[in-house]
C-alpha cells in the first residue's frame, strides 16, 4: 500500500478519483453510460471529449518543460491553426487540404519559437511570448477580425463525431498520446529529454544532440497546439481568434504540473499529464454542476496551483519536515 | 553570463563599449531611435501628428500602462517577471466601484485600502518566489488567476462609476498653457515615474535590485537584503497595479472584470523594448517611459491611418518585441567575447 502511494501518478489518480466521486455524490447520475444514437452518452463521455484538446496541447507542452523549456504561445498557435482551417474550408470545401494547412503552419510556429530558443538562445518564456503577442493579431489578420463559422458535416466530425461508440476527438488524442509514449519508450528520446532537462551542457557533452531535439519538441508543441486548434473550432463550428484557445496555455501548464512533472525539466510523465488534463476538465464540469459561476473556476485553478508548486517546493516540505523537532523559540533566530 | 558591473560604479571598461556607448546604454539608445523615428515618419505622414496634445494623449491613454510598466521593470531588473498585473488592476477597479456605488464607503478611504491591499498581494506573491524559491513567472500566473477570478465573484457586470468624486477627477483638465491640457491619471503616471526614478538610480534599495537582478548569490554573498528586496519589489509592483486600477477607474469610470485583460503582456513588451534587459540587472525606468510611448505611438499611428485594422497593433507589437529580444542576444554575445580576452590580460 505504501509502495503504491509513492507512485509519482498515485497523486492526481487520487485526486481524479476524489473529484469525479465528489460529482457522483452531488450528482447520482454522473457515472451513468447509456448508449443513444449509436454511441455512448454520459457526463464521462463528455468530460473525456472536452479534455482531449487540452491533454494534446499538453502532452506537447510536456516534453518542452521536461527539457527545460516552456511554451506560453500555444493558446495563440490554436488561434491561428483554427483560422487557417476555417479559412481554406469555407470556399474550397477541401477536408485534407485544410487539415494540411492547419498542421502545416502550427508547425512551422512551433519551429519558429523551436529556432528563437535553440538558435538565438532566448529565454523560452520570452521566445514564445512574441508569438503569444503577436499570434492572435496573425489569425485576426487571417480571419479578417471576424469570426468564421463552419458548416462542412466532414470537418464536424473532428470535434463532435463518434467512431466506435466514443467520440473522435478523445480516440485521436489518446492515439497520438499512446504513439507519443510508444516512441519515448522504445526509442532512447525519452532518455535524452530527461538528460537535457536534467543538465543540458552534461547532456551535450554526453553526446546529446540537444539542440536539434529541443527543436524538434518546441515544433512537435506547435503541431499538438494546431490539432487542438482544429478540435476546437470542429467543436465550436466556427474560428474566433480573439478568445479561441484563451488561457490554454495556462491550463496545459496546470497539467503538466498537476501531473507530477517537475517544471524545472528533467522528469516527465505522459501519463500523468493526461490525469492532469482530465482533473482540469473534471474540475470545469463539477463548477457547472454546482451552479457557481464558471469564471470562478479561476480561482479553484489558482488555490491547486499553489497547492501543488508548494508541494513540489523543497524548502517548503523542509519546512514541514521541521517543524516538530523545532525546539521553542528556534523561530526567532531563523 | 553577465561579465559587466551591475552595480552602478564609475567603472566603464573599454571593452564593453559599443560604438563609444556604454554596454548597458545601447539597447536605450536604439529605443531612442525609434521613438524619433517614429515620430519623424508620423509627422511626415499626417500633417496634425506634431500636435502638443497628440503627445500629451499618449500619457494620459496610456497612464495606466506606464504605471504597471514602471512596477514591471523593478521586477524584471531583479530577473523575475510578474504576470498578475492585470488581473490585480481589474480587481482594483471591481472592489473600488463596488465598495462606492453599492456599499457606499468613503471614497477616500476605498483608495487607501486597495492601494494596501495591492501592495499586500505583491508582498504575497514575492514571499512564496523568496521564501520557497518558487519561479515567478508560476506564483505570478497564479496570482493572475485569483485575482481575475475574485473579480467575477464580486460581479460578472460591469459596474458604472457615478461618484461625484470620482466623476470629477475624471473631467478635471489641468492646462498646461497653451491649449494643451493633462488629465489627474496622467499625472499620477508622472508622479510615479519620478518616484520610480529615484528609487531606482538614488537609493540603497534601488542599487540592491539592481544587484540581484546581476547575481542574486554574489548579492547575498555581499550581505545585502536580497530576501527583503525581492518581497518588496513585488510588493511595489503589486502598489503600482493597484494604483494603475484606480487611475482606471477614473478614466473608465466603471469597474469591469473584463478590464485590462493581457495588460501584463504590455507591460512586459514596454520593458523590454525599453532596453531593460529579460535576464536582469540592466536596464532603466526612463528605458520603460520610452517604451509605453513607442507602443502608444504605434496606436496612434493604426488610429491615423483610418485603413490598418487594430489587429496590425499586436503584430507590430510582437516584430518590435523580437528584433529588440534578438538584438539584446546579439549585444550580450559581443559583450561576452570582448570581455573575455580583457579578463584573460587582467590575471
Amino acid at each position: 500500500m505504501k509502495s503504491l502511494f509513492r507512485h509519482s501518478l498515485a497523486w492526481p489518480a487520487v485526486t481524479l478519483i476524489l473529484l469525479l466521486g465528489l460529482n457522483a455524490v452531488m450528482n447520482p447520475g454522473f457515472l451513468a453510460l447509456a448508449w443513444r444514437d449509436g454511441h455512448l452518452y454520459g457526463s464521462l463521455v463528455d468530460i473525456l471529449n472536452r479534455a482531449a484538446p487540452l491533454a494534446l496541447v499538453s502532452a506537447g507542452m510536456t516534453l518542452v518543460i521536461a527539457a527545460r523549456g516552456l511554451d506560453i504561445s500555444v493558446g495563440a498557435v490554436v488561434a491561428i491553426s483554427a483560422a487557417v482551417a476555417a479559412v481554406i474550408i469555407g470556399p474550397t470545401g477541401n477536408l485534407g487540404f485544410a487539415i494540411a494547412g492547419a498542421l502545416g503552419v502550427a508547425l512551422l510556429c512551433g519551429i519558429w519559437n523551436g529556432a528563437l530558443v535553440v538558435g538565438v538562445g532566448m529565454q523560452p518564456i520570452i521566445a514564445t511570448l512574441i508569438l503569444m503577442v503577436a499570434g492572435r493579431g496573425v489569425a485576426q489578420l487571417i480571419t479578417g477580425g471576424q469570426i468564421l463559422t463552419v458548416y462542412y458535416a466532414p470537418y464536424d466530425f473532428i470535434g463532435n463525431g463518434y467512431l466506435l461508440g466514443l467520440p473522435f476527438a478523445a480516440l485521436l488524442a489518446g492515439a497520438v498520446i499512446v504513439l507519443l509514449h510508444v516512441l519515448l519508450s522504445v526509442t532512447p528520446l525519452g532518455l535524452f529529454i530527461r538528460a537535457i532537462g536534467i543538465n543540458p551542457v552534461a547532456s551535450r557533452i554526453a553526446g546529446v544532440r540537444a539542440q536539434p531535439i529541443t527543436l524538434c519538441l518546441y515544433a512537435f508543441g506547435g503541431l499538438m497546439a494546431g490539432l487542438a486548434g482544429l478540435i476546437i473550432s470542429s467543436n465550436v463550428k466556427s474560428a474566433d481568434a480573439n478568445n479561441a484557445g484563451q488561457l490554454l496555455e495556462l491550463d496545459a501548464i496546470l497539467a503538466v504540473t498537476l501531473g507530477g512533472t517537475a517544471l524545472t525539466g528533467g522528469k516527465f510523465s505522459l501519463a500523468g499529464t493526461v490525469l492532469g488534463a482530465l482533473i482540469i476538465q473534471t474540475l470545469t464540469s463539477t463548477i457547472y454542476s454546482l451552479g457557481v459561476p464558471p469564471e470562478v473556476n479561476l480561482v479553484f485553478k489558482a488555490a491547486l496551483i499553489f497547492l501543488v508548486m508548494l508541494l513540489q517546493s523543497p524548502d517548503f516540505r523542509a519546512t514541514f519536515k521541521r517543524l516538530p523537532v523545532r525546539p521553542p523559540g528556534a523561530e526567532k533566530t531563523s | 553570463m553577465n561579465a559587466a558591473p551591475v552595480a552602478h560604479g564609475n567603472v566603464t571598461r573599454r571593452s564593453l563599449t559599443i560604438l563609444g556607448l556604454d554596454r548597458r546604454l545601447v539597447p536605450l539608445a536604439g529605443t531612442l531611435a525609434l521613438f524619433v523615428a517614429m515620430i519623424i515618419f508620423g509627422a511626415m505622414s499626417y500633417k496634425a501628428f506634431l500636435a502638443p496634445q497628440v503627445f500629451l494623449n499618449l500619457v494620459i491613454d496610456n497612464a495606466f500602462l506606464l504605471i504597471v510598466a514602471v512596477g514591471m521593470t523593478f521586477v524584471i531588473l531583479t530577473g523575475g517577471i510578474d504576470l498578475s498585473v492585470g488581473s490585480l488592476l481589474a480587481l482594483t477597479t471591481m472592489v473600488v466601484a463596488a465598495l462606492i456605488e453599492k456599499a457606499h464607503w468613503n471614497p477616500w478611504l476605498v483608495m487607501l485600502l486597495v492601494l494596501a491591499g495591492g501592495t499586500a498581494f505583491g508582498a504575497v506573491q514575492g514571499f512564496l518566489v523568496h521564501r520557497y524559491r518558487l519561479q515567478p513567472f508560476i506564483v505570478t500566473l497564479a496570482g493572475m488567476f485569483v485575482a481575475r477570478g475574485l473579480c467575477y465573484l464580486i460581479d460578472t457586470e460591469s459596474i458604472p462609476v457615478s461618484n461625484p468624486l470620482l466623476q470629477q477627477l475624471a473631467y478635471a483638465r489641468i492646462p498646461l498653457g497653451g491649449r494643451v491640457a493633462i488629465s489627474s491619471g496622467a499625472i499620477i503616471a508622472i508622479v510615479t515615474v519620478a518616484v520610480a526614478t529615484w528609487l531606482a538610480h538614488a537609493t540603497r534599495f534601488g542599487r540592491t535590485v539592481y544587484a540581484i537582478g546581476g547575481s542574486a548569490k554574489s548579492a547575498a554573498l555581499m550581505g545585502l537584503p536580497v530576501g527583503g528586496t525581492l518581497v518588496r519589489v513585488y510588493a511595489f509592483s503589486g502598489f503600482c497595479a493597484a494604483l494603475a486600477g484606480l487611475v482606471m477607474t477614473v478614466y473608465m469610470l466603471s469597474g469591469y472584470s473584463l478590464h485590462a485583460v493581457g495588460l501584463e503582456l504590455d507591460a512586459i513588451a514596454a520593458v523590454v523594448i525599453g532596453g531593460t534587459l529579460l535576464t536582469g540587472g540592466v536596464g532603466y525606468v526612463a528605458g520603460t517611459v520610452v517604451g509605453v510611448l513607442i507602443l502608444g505611438i504605434i496606436q496612434t499611428l493604426v488610429i491615423f491611418n483610418g485603413t490598418l485594422s487594430s489587429w496590425w497593433t499586436r503584430i507590430v507589437v510582437g516584430i518590435l518585441l523580437f528584433v529588440f529580444c534578438v538584438s539584446q542576444k546579439l549585444i550580450e554575445k559581443r559583450a561576452s567575447r570582448a570581455s573575455a580576452p580583457s579578463s584573460e590580460k587582467s590575471k
